[in-house]
């Protein structure tokens, strides 16, 4: 697990920031003075040169005080960072959010933590706090992100909550990423006024996908599992508008205790009524949030749903669907359907069993969320060597 | 009942159903076997339910909660105070299932010769002699009818040469492609021909002619040797050797998934069914289509039509299917053509091409023929009707009558009208109604009347086993249902 946040860093010379600052690094002390001021300078190791003029100066090092302005000590645990990320700098708390890091595999913005549904299993509890300022940065990393980056997400909380202001992130990502795909996770509830929908659709966006989970096959199942009335209808209508403006969309499928018996016939609906989607996700649970404190609703080995996951995908895959399965190790997929296995977590919370360590297959395996080692599958069972999944 | 924290309410809270009160969605039911029914709606979505289960949804007595309740639900045939968005759903597979009549014809049969090399007992085309050159298509009257072709609003166009025997005027097949191909420039559809032809009179130049044109040859295969040259004498009885030689050739020149084959079924073949199909694999062919023998041509004339009825036939296409599966068993694909249909009606949401399984009716505005006199009809049935001089499927002459005269003639709209399953008694109320459809030549041509009594139509006799046989596969045999599953096309 790799921490994206510490408070941990040292002022060492003149901090002349009053407010948060947001700021690409580079580890070249000879940048053109002129760029400096809105750059962040990563110095290493001792002998490496400190020059003046940049916005901050990040030490990652314990050797020595340089004699510049707005010197930071970096705290251990983000000495991983390297030049072309993007850090934002809080003055008041010495806090340090890591927006992006050019190595990762996925490259989320949390745009809100506010959200109109309230999952059983949310793994990002909402709040109903005024979280207006998220959207300010990622307004302001976005021009700061590599143009080569190959996907960013937008995710809440619910996006779609800031009404104009996410048309603004989309239509930002666009401009200053044009080779950037964008995946936004929404509950496509609002998407059911069909405006929103056009707005979304009229921006352009060359490589757009809107990622919208749907959990039963029929409503009040779903809505139990979402905790609000008419969120079958919305998210349902949500889906119909976004495809008619022809706007890609994928449909996410969390599988646990609540809603595991009726894949089959989840899947079964999709391929009759929603055949126009561009992908169907079924993932296994993230052990975080509401997920852990509710745990023991939810909980189910993933290889005692093994039957109903194969049925299911079989079902999508048959109807030509595009279909992969997330956040499920491979050794409890059941053969036939193994190959739609994807590696889908994030590399910053991704982990391994011990007993991983001798399975032919680890490469190929997505593994675990960090957060679900303590609660891992009963039938974990390395693949023997020479093993080609 | 689940655990959850207390911020969480417990899934009794998210029924807004009043009391598990629900209204129902238009369905129909039929019976399947003693204990079963088919539940369908307008969509072509269906449930396989006992009789008490009927009655408790009929009596809106589900119980809320119940995984029946759920399914019924899923599959829109329910609503309650909980969720109405199965009606946009509803809606949306309508639209979806009817697309197909909205683009219009997409098959177009051309009979450029009446002429044949064969003497077949059954032929359901009065044949010609080989020097009647009166009985072959004109190039004015093929110009006509391209004209008419390209009036189509189908994104594809399938240009079908029949007989008689097509290769017989084959200088008229090179003139239509190329006209055809050269007017596509401006039109740009999916353009593509099938040549149906008995093979016997293939050259290698016709072969390389298709070759470089895309065209597709479907010929007939009536099984093994002696069966098909009973069913299909030829002057010196050697058509299956030129049938065989043909296919290979063909296979070998425009690749096997250009050659394709047809198959009559006569009273001899009934008791043939895994002989015929055995013929099939022996030549590379990796489907097959069972049909009946359809009462027309010389068909009537000799009345062979009338020799075995359609329990009998049920019995041949049941040995064939199972046999069939068998085959997808053991391993190797090969498809029964009318079943693959039956079973993309059932379970895709999508509509068939096919011209009798539509309502309204696919003939004319699904495909339409070109008769070699510049006479055009409303399918190939009408067309070898009117050569036993009944005439009630014609719908103009390309050299009289233009495009709209066609399109809206009395002949076309009235056999739409007559032709639309959810108005027709019987079908209205029929639970195989959205996978079916009607055949108004045949019902002419039986029971002189477009419409018929269903309940004395082979048409109707013969559909209605298949279903239930095909439904009740997928219901009661895994194995079969694996099959049958990788037969749809989505
Ligand atoms: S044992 Fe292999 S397949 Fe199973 S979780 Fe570990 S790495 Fe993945
Ligand atoms: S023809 Fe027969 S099987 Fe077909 S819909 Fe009508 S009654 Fe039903």
């Amino acid at each position: 697990m790799i921490r994206l946040h510490s408070k941990n860093n040292g002022v060492l010379g003149g901090l002349l920031h009053r407010h948060p600052f947001i700021a690409k690094l580079t580890d070249n002390p000879g940048l053109p003075k002129a760029l400096r001021p809105r750059q962040a300078l990563l110095v290493s190791d001792h002998e490496a040169p400190i020059t003046e003029g940049f916005g901050l100066v990040l030490v990652a090092h314990d050797n020595g005080t340089p004699a510049v302005d707005n010197a930071v000590r970096l705290a251990p645990e983000l000495r991983y960072l390297k030049g072309h990320d993007v850090i934002k700098f809080s003055p008041d708390t010495l806090k340090i959010d890591v927006l992006y890091r050019k190595e990762a595999n996925a490259h989320s913005f949390l745009v809100t933590e506010r959200c109109n549904s309230f999952c059983i299993m949310c793994s990002q509890p909402p709040r109903d706090t005024d979280d207006r300022y998220l959207v300010g940065d990622m307004l302001a990393a976005l021009p700061l992100l590599h143009p080569d980056t190959r996907e960013i997400g937008i995710t809440g909380g619910e996006p779609t909550l800031w009404g104009e202001d996410f048309i603004r992130l989309v239509q930002a990502s666009k401009n200053h990423l044009p080779n950037t795909g964008l995946h936004i996770l929404s509950n496509g509830r609002n998407f059911k006024d069909v405006s929103l929908a056009v707005r979304l659709a009229n921006v352009g966006h060359p490589d757009l996908m809107v990622g919208i989970p749907l959990y039963a096959d029929y409503s009040q199942l779903h809505d139990f599992i979402v905790q609000a009335d008419d969120a079958f209808d919305d998210t349902i209508r949500g889906i119909l508008n976004l495809k008619r403006c022809r706007v890609p969309v994928e449909i996410r499928i969390v599988i646990h205790q609540q809603n595991y018996r009726r894949l089959p016939k989840l899947a079964e609906f999709i391929t009759r009524n929603l055949l126009f989607v561009d992908h169907v996700a079924l993932m296994g649970l993230e052990v975080m949030g509401f997920a852990k404190s509710n745990l023991k609703s939810l909980w189910i080995d993933p290889y005692d749903f093994r039957d109903e996951l194969r049925v299911a995908v079989q079902t999508l895959a048959d109807a030509k669907l595009r279909v992969s399965i997330y956040n499920t190790p491979l050794c409890v997929i059941p053969e036939p359907v193994r190959r739609y296995a994807v590696r889908s977590i994030s590399d910053w919370k991704n982990d391994y069993l011990e007993a991983c360590g001798c399975c032919s297959a680890k490469r190929q395996c997505g593994g675990f969320f960090s957060s679900n080692l303590g609660t891992a599958s009963g039938h974990i069972k390395p693949f023997p060597a020479g093993f080609v999944p | 009942m689940p655990v959850l924290g207390k911020k969480f309410r417990p899934p009794e809270a998210f029924d807004q159903a009043i009391n598990g009160y629900y209204q129902l969605l238009p369905s129909r039911f039929v019976r399947l076997d003693g204990k079963r029914y088919l539940l369908s709606n307008d969509v072509g979505e269906f449930l396989v339910v006992g009789r008490g289960q009927l009655a408790d949804y009929i009596q809106k007595k589900v119980p809320k909660g119940s995984d029946f309740y759920h399914d019924l639900k899923s599959k829109c045939f329910l609503v309650d105070g909980d969720s109405n968005v199965a009606l946009d759903l509803l809606a949306l597979k309508y639209r979806t299932k009817a697309r197909r009549i909205s683009q219009f014809t997409a098959l177009h049969i051309f009979v450029v010769s009446l002429r044949c090399d064969y003497t077949c007992r059954y032929c359901q085309v009065s044949r010609q002699t080989d020097d009647k050159h009166a009985f072959d298509m004109s190039e004015a009257t093929a110009d006509k009818a391209l004209g008419l072709v390209f009036k189509s609003p189908s994104p594809t166009i399938k240009i079908e040469f029949q007989g008689g025997e097509p290769l017989l005027n084959f200088s008229l097949i090179r003139y239509i492609v190329a006209n055809a191909t050269a007017e596509n420039i401006r039109h740009k559809k999916n353009l593509q021909f099938v040549i149906t032809t008995n093979l016997s009179l293939l050259t290698d130049e016709m072969l390389s002619f298709c070759s470089s044109h895309g065209i597709f040859l479907s010929t007939s295969l009536d099984g093994p040797e002696q069966l098909h040259n009973a069913n299909r004498p030829r002057p010196g009885m050697d058509g299956h050797k030129l049938t065989v030689e043909g296919i290979k050739k063909a296979q070998t020149a425009l690749g096997r998934d250009k050659i394709g084959a047809l198959m009559t079924t006569t009273e001899k073949s009934l008791p043939a069914a895994r002989a015929i199909i055995d013929a099939y694999l022996e030549n590379g062919l990796d489907s097959i289509f069972l049909r009946p023998l359809s009462p027309y041509g010389f068909a009537v004339k000799t009345r062979q039509a009338y020799k075995y009825d359609v329990d009998r036939w049920f019995e041949f296409y049941k040995e064939g299917l199972d046999y069939i599966l068998e085959i997808n068993r053991q391993g190797h694909r090969f498809v029964e053509l009318y079943t693959e249909l039956v079973v993309n009606k059932l379970l895709s949401p999508f509509s068939t091409g096919y011209v009798d399984l539509q309502s309204p009716s696919g003939a004319g505005i699904s495909a339409i023929v070109y008769n070699y006199d510049g006479d055009v009809y409303a399918s190939d049935e009408a067309r070898m009707l009117a050569e036993m001089g009944d005439k009630a499927f014609r719908l103009g002459n390309v050299h009289d009558d233009g495009y709209e005269d066609i399109m809206l003639s009395d002949t076309l709209l009235d056999m739409l009208e007559s032709t639309l399953s959810e108005s027709i008694p019987m079908c209205t109320d029929c639970g195989f109604l959205p996978y079916c459809g009607t055949d108004p030549v045949y019902h002419h041509a039986t029971q002189g009347d477009m419409v018929g009594n269903k309940a004395l139509s082979g048409f109707c006799g013969k559909n209605m086993k298949i279903f239930r046989h095909v439904v009740l596969l997928l219901e009661d045999d895994p194995e079969a249902r694996e099959t049958l599953l990788g037969w749809v096309r989505p």
